[in-house]
């Protein structure tokens, strides 16, 4: 294609109609407390792992929402499991649970798609 | 004709004083009980009201000069300690002894300011430069300049939305709804007193719901260039040199934030006052799951309580504006007048 002077690149909006709720409804189910985040960012600002390197815990978990999951598989990675943010989470998410049930939901989800 | 009938009317803040001053009007023997040394409430503390900018002081002399014109009653430095329920009347027994039959009770304890030593993370009372925005408006209110604790004029000033609402960690679900636009107001007026000063709003909504709130926000943004951040603050930290270091996510650019500044001003929600939670148990009263007292409905009976003859007016029943205030204690008075005729 390059030849042509253009290459096709992945659309950059994001796709309501071909949302894939899965993960996030699994997610969802097993931790209702996640339904209620209002994106403060306070997780984020806390997150030592955030502030070090490339890592937004709360994007991560709003692209989730969005049915965007490709990619999340090496983000979520870079998460300690310390819990720090959920100390500061004005909504007392349980992220953590969150994350793992993500990295679960992920692993899954891949044996699935094969 | 007949003895007026008596009406009892606990706190006398705005709504108290307006509630006792229309049933006097009306020919209703009122009395005022009052825990502090004067009437007035919060209202004395505030230096200037939003939207007009009026100085808070001529509401609250507006306010005096109708409880002088309507002479009633007035009880202060006393509190409530128990109550008889007749049939269909009260007996008012307070803490200076005195035994107070009434018809008919008002409720209006108002709210009491979130204490902000709660969150521990965001140092007040710790570091000397992070202070409310009732400490603020008391300054403002004194006409002191607004200094840092050393004394020196601030460059760099944070306001923090939401402190002690909207908050699952302090227990206050709610949004206090009046500290948005007091955020933008206190905002403004420090922009007008230190023009050299970069301000910044860090907010997780701004919730302007009144008519002219909104415009005062355009004004903040293009006639004072504060600046707004959406991101909530997740800690302070103290510099060697009295600064702070806050940090937050800013939400829009998806990045964490941290920054430098001189002064951090909290702005402190609304939570039920102790004193109303001491009513709610007194005249065995429902309490909202936020802690206010419940209305009979929140469409069409909004300054009934739960039990008959007990009324109530203003921020006992949640978070409102000076005006709200006195609209609800305005309509208070006239539920009361219905009810008391027609007794
Ligand atoms: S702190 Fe809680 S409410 Fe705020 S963005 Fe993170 S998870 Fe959502
Ligand atoms: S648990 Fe993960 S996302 Fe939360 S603060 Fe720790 S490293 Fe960051
Ligand atoms: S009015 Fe604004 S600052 Fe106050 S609690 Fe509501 S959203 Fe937060």
């Amino acid at each position: 294609m390059n030849a042509f002077g253009f290459k096709l690149i992945e659309p950059r909006s994001i796709d309501f109609d071909q949302f894939d709720g899965r993960l996030l409804n699994e997610i969802l189910e097993k931790e209702p407390s996640f339904k209620i985040c209002l994106s403060c960012g306070g997780c984020t600002a806390t997150c030592n792992a955030g502030t070090l390197i490339d890592f937004n815990i709360r994007k991560m978990n709003l692209l989730l929402r969005r049915g965007e999951i490709t990619g999340l598989a090496r983000e979520i990675d870079k998460c300690m499991l310390c819990g720090k943010c959920m100390l500061v989470c004005p909504r007392g998410i349980n992220i953590r649970n969150v994350i793992m049930l993500l990295k679960k939901g992920l692993v899954q989800y891949r044996n699935e798609n094969i | 004709m007949s003895k007026p009938k008596k009406v009892i009317t606990i706190g006398g803040g705005v709504a108290g004083t307006e509630v006792s001053s229309l049933l006097a009007e009306l020919g209703y023997d009122v009395t005022l009980i009052e825990k502090n040394s004067q009437t007035g409430g919060k209202l004395n503390g505030w230096s200037h009201l939003f939207p007009t900018g009026r100085p808070a002081a001529q509401v609250a002399e507006f306010l005096q000069h109708k409880v002088q014109r309507n002479s009633f009653k007035t009880i202060c430095q006393t509190d409530v300690s128990q109550v008889v329920f007749g049939n269909g009347s009260f007996l008012v027994k307070t803490s200076g002894d005195e035994r107070l039959p009434a018809d008919a009770v008002v409720i209006s304890t108002g709210f009491d300011i979130f204490d902000a030593t709660r969150k521990e993370e965001y140092g007040y009372s710790v570091y000397e430069n992070v202070i409310t925005s009732v400490d603020l408006e008391n300054r403002l209110k004194a006409g002191a300049p607004i200094t840092t604790a050393a004394g020196n004029k601030p460059c760099r000033i944070a306001f923090i939305h939401c402190v002690g609402s909207r908050d699952e960690k302090c227990g206050n679900h709610h949004c206090s709804k009046v500290c948005c636009v007091t955020g933008v107001k206190q905002a403004t007026e420090l922009a007008k007193q230190l023009p050299q000063a970069e301000i910044f709003c860090f907010y997780m909504d701004l919730r302007m719901f009144g008519l002219p709130y909104e415009s005062m926000y355009r004004e903040a943004q293009e006639k004072y260039n504060i600046q707004f951040i959406r991101g909530r603050l997740s800690e302070a930290a103290e510099n060697a040199d009295g600064t702070l270091q806050i940090k937050a996510e800013d939400t829009l650019s998806g990045r964490p934030l941290k920054m430098q500044v001189d002064l951090v001003v909290l702005l402190v929600g609304m939570v039920p006052g102790k004193n109303t939670a001491h009513m709610a148990d007194l005249f065995e009263l429902q309490r909202e799951p936020n802690g206010f007292l419940q209305t009979e409905d929140p469409h069409l009976f909004k300054n009934r309580s739960s039990r008959k003859g007990v009324f109530l007016a203003g921020t006992c029943t949640g978070p409102m504006t000076v005006d709200e205030t006195l609209d609800h204690a305005r309509s208070a008075a006239l539920d009361i007048h219905h009810y008391l005729q027609n007794k």
